[in-house]
C-alpha cells in the first residue's frame, strides 16, 4: 500500500516536470483563475470595509427642548445605553451645539448676526444614538418615544430626526443588502467562469495522454495506478500555481495599497493581505489542490472506461 | 489454455468482426493467425484482451470466462497476458528501463525485484546500454525489443503480439522473431499475428488463416497460403 502510494506520488512529480511545458500551461491558467479568486475576495473586503464605514455614519438624533434639564438629559442617556440594540450614545449640550453651529457658519456673518441678535441660545441638547445595526433604528425610535419606558422624556423631547431620516436609512439598508448580494453573484459567476477554464485545461493536457492511459490499462495496471499520477501531477499544479498566486498578490497589493487607501476611507490592502495571509493561503491553496485534482480525476475517468 | 467458443462478433459501422470461431490453443504453443487486413485478426486479439465484448459465444482463459470478468478487477486478469503491438506503443515520457519497471510496479513487485529484474530483461532483449534513453531516441526495433521487454517481465502466460514486425526492416524483424522464438521455448505460449510470410514459413509452427472473419484454415506447421 505504502510502495504503491509512494510509486504514484513519485510518477505524478516525474510526469509533471517531463511535460514541462503541458505543465507550464496548466499552471499559468490556473494562476490566472486562483488570482481572479483572490481578487475577488479582497474586492468583497473592500465592499464590506465600505459598507460598514458607511453604516457606521447612520445614526438618530433626539434634539430636546431649551429648558430640559441636563440631568433629565442625561437619564434618558444612561437609560438608551443599555439597550442591547444602542452601540453608543453621545450628548452635546445646548452650549457645545451653540459651538459647533458657530464654527460651521464662521464664513456666514448674516446668520451670525442673526443669532447674535437673539441674544439667547436658541439650540437644545441633543443625544447622537449608534445602533449596532441599521436596521435597529425603528426599535430604538419607539422606545424613545414612548414615555413609559423613560418617564417625562416625551416633555423634554421636541423631535427625533429619525422621522426626516428614515427614507434614506431604509434606502441604505436596502442598497447595502443589494449590494452584497449581487457582489455575491458577481464572485459566483466569475469565480464559476474560471473555474470552468481550469478544468479545460487540465482535461486538454490529459487528453493528450489517452493513449499512454490505453497502454498503461493493457499492460495490466489497475485504475487507480494509472489515475493516481495524473491526480498528484493536476495537485501539484494547483499548488505551485496558489503559490505563485500568493507571492504575485505581496507586491500588488503593497503597491494598491501605498496608492488607492485614501480612496478606499483608509482601507489597506496591503495590512488586509498580511493579516489574512493565512486565510488567503488556505483558500487559494484548497481551491488549487480541489480544481486541479478533481479536473485530473475527471478527465482520466472518461478514459478509463471498457 | 485458450478457448474460443463460437465467438461472433459484428459491428455496426461496417468495421470486420468474427463469425463462429472456434479455436482451441494449448499450452507452449506458437500460433501464426495471418490473413487479409481486415479478416478479422485484430477483433480476435481484441477479444482475448477483453478489450471488446463478443455479440455471441465466450472465450475461456484457463477455468476463466473472460468476458465474465467484472471491470475493475480485468487488470489482474491482463497481467497474465503480455501485449506487443506493431506501434510499440510505449510510454512516450518514460525512458526505456522506466517502461518496462511500469509493468512491475502496475503489479505491485517490490523495489527490489525491480531493480534485479529490469537490467536483466533490457539484457535479455539486447538494449542494455539504452535503459535510460526516452522512446523518440530509439529506432523502431530498439523500441518493438523495449515492448517485448515490458510484456515479458511479469512472466506472463501468454505473450499476445499484434503485427510485431509490421513497422520494421528485415533485419529487426528477423531479430524480433528469433526473441519471440526464445521466449516461447522457454515454455511461454505465443500469439502472433503478421501479413510476413518470411517469418510465418520459418517459423514452421501453427498457422490459422483468415478470411472474412472466419478460420479459413488451421494447420500444424504451416505455410503463409493466401
Amino acid at each position: 500500500m505504502f510502495t504503491s502510494f509512494k510509486r504514484i506520488f513519485s510518477a505524478g512529480a516525474t510526469a509533471f516536470s517531463r511535460n514541462a511545458l503541458v505543465s507550464f500551461a496548466t499552471v499559468l491558467i490556473m494562476t490566472a483563475t486562483l488570482t481572479i479568486i483572490a481578487t475577488l475576495m479582497l474586492l468583497s473586503a473592500i465592499l464590506s470595509n465600505t459598507l460598514a464605514s458607511i453604516e457606521d455614519k447612520v445614526d438618530i438624533n433626539v434634539y430636546f427642548t431649551t429648558t430640559a434639564q441636563e440631568s433629565d438629559i442625561l437619564s434618558v442617556k444612561s437609560a438608551l445605553e443599555k439597550q442591547s440594540d444602542v452601540a453608543a450614545v453621545t450628548y452635546t449640550s445646548s452650549e457645545q451645539a451653540l459651538a459647533e453651529f458657530r464654527a460651521r457658519h464662521a464664513d456666514d456673518q448674516l446668520t451670525l448676526q442673526a443669532l447674535d441678535q437673539l441674544g439667547e441660545n436658541p439650540l437644545g441638547a441633543s443625544l447622537a444614538i449608534k445602533a449596532t445595526d441599521p436596521s435597529k433604528y425603528a426599535g430604538i425610535v419607539n422606545y424613545i418615544s414612548n414615555d413609559s419606558n423613560i418617564p417625562g422624556s416625551s416633555s423634554i423631547i421636541e423631535r427625533v430626526n429619525y422621522y426626516q431620516n428614515k427614507s434614506v436609512i431604509d434606502r441604505l439598508t436596502q442598497a447595502i443588502g443589494t449590494t452584497q448580494k449581487a457582489g455575491f453573484a458577481i464572485v459566483l459567476i466569475f469565480a464559476i467562469a474560471s473555474v470552468i477554464i481550469a478544468f479545460a485545461t487540465v482535461r486538454l493536457a490529459i487528453y493528450s495522454a489517452r493513449d499512454e492511459i490505453a497502454v498503461m490499462r493493457l499492460v495490466g495496471a489497475s485504475n487507480m495506478f494509472i489515475r493516481g499520477p495524473f491526480i498528484v501531477a493536476g495537485i501539484i499544479g494547483g499548488v505551485l500555481s496558489a503559490l505563485i498566486t500568493l507571492i504575485i498578490l505581496a507586491p500588488a497589493t503593497w503597491y494598491a495599497g501605498k496608492h488607492i487607501a485614501t480612496w478606499l476611507g483608509g482601507f489597506n490592502l496591503f495590512s488586509y493581505y498580511t493579516s489574512h495571509f493565512v486565510l488567503l493561503f488556505v483558500v487559494l491553496v484548497g481551491s488549487g489542490i480541489l480544481l486541479g485534482g478533481i479536473a485530473a480525476y475527471v478527465a482520466v475517468r472518461r478514459y478509463l472506461r471498457i | 489454455m485458450i478457448y474460443f467458443d463460437r465467438v461472433t462478433k459484428t459491428y455496426r459501422d461496417g468495421t470486420p468482426g468474427l463469425e463462429d470461431v472456434t479455436i482451441s490453443i494449448q499450452p507452449k504453443e506458437f500460433v501464426s493467425i495471418v490473413g487479409h487486413s481486415g479478416a478479422g485478426k485484430t477483433t480476435l486479439l481484441k477479444m482475448l484482451l477483453a478489450e471488446d465484448k463478443p455479440t455471441s459465444g465466450n472465450v475461456y482463459f484457463e477455468e476463466l470466462d473472460v468476458h465474465a470478468v467484472p471491470k475493475h478487477s480485468l487488470h489482474h486478469y491482463r497481467r497474465k497476458i503480455g501485449m506487443v503491438f506493431q506501434d510499440f506503443r510505449l510510454i512516450p515520457n518514460k525512458t526505456a528501463y522506466e517502461n518496462i519497471a511500469f509493468a512491475m510496479e502496475a503489479a505491485g513487485r517490490t523495489d527490489e525485484e525491480i531493480a534485479l529484474d529490469v537490467p536483466y530483461i533490457l539484457d535479455l532483449v539486447d538494449i542494455g546500454n539504452k535503459g535510460g534513453h526516452f522512446p523518440h531516441q530509439l529506432s523502431g526495433g530498439e523500441q518493438q525489443r523495449v515492448a517485448i521487454g515490458r510484456a515479458i517481465v511479469n512472466q506472463p502466460d501468454v505473450i499476445v503480439a499484434d503485427e510485431p514486425t509490421g513497422n520494421l526492416d528485415p533485419v529487426n524483424t528477423y531479430e524480433i522473431v528469433e526473441i519471440l522464438k526464445k521466449i516461447n521455448e522457454l515454455g511461454t505460449t505465443v500469439i502472433i499475428t503478421t501479413h510476413n510470410k518470411g517469418v510465418v514459413d520459418a517459423m514452421g509452427k501453427r498457422v490459422i488463416t483468415m478470411e472474412r472473419g472466419r478460420i479459413a484454415r488451421d494447420d500444424a506447421h504451416g505455410q503463409y497460403i493466401l
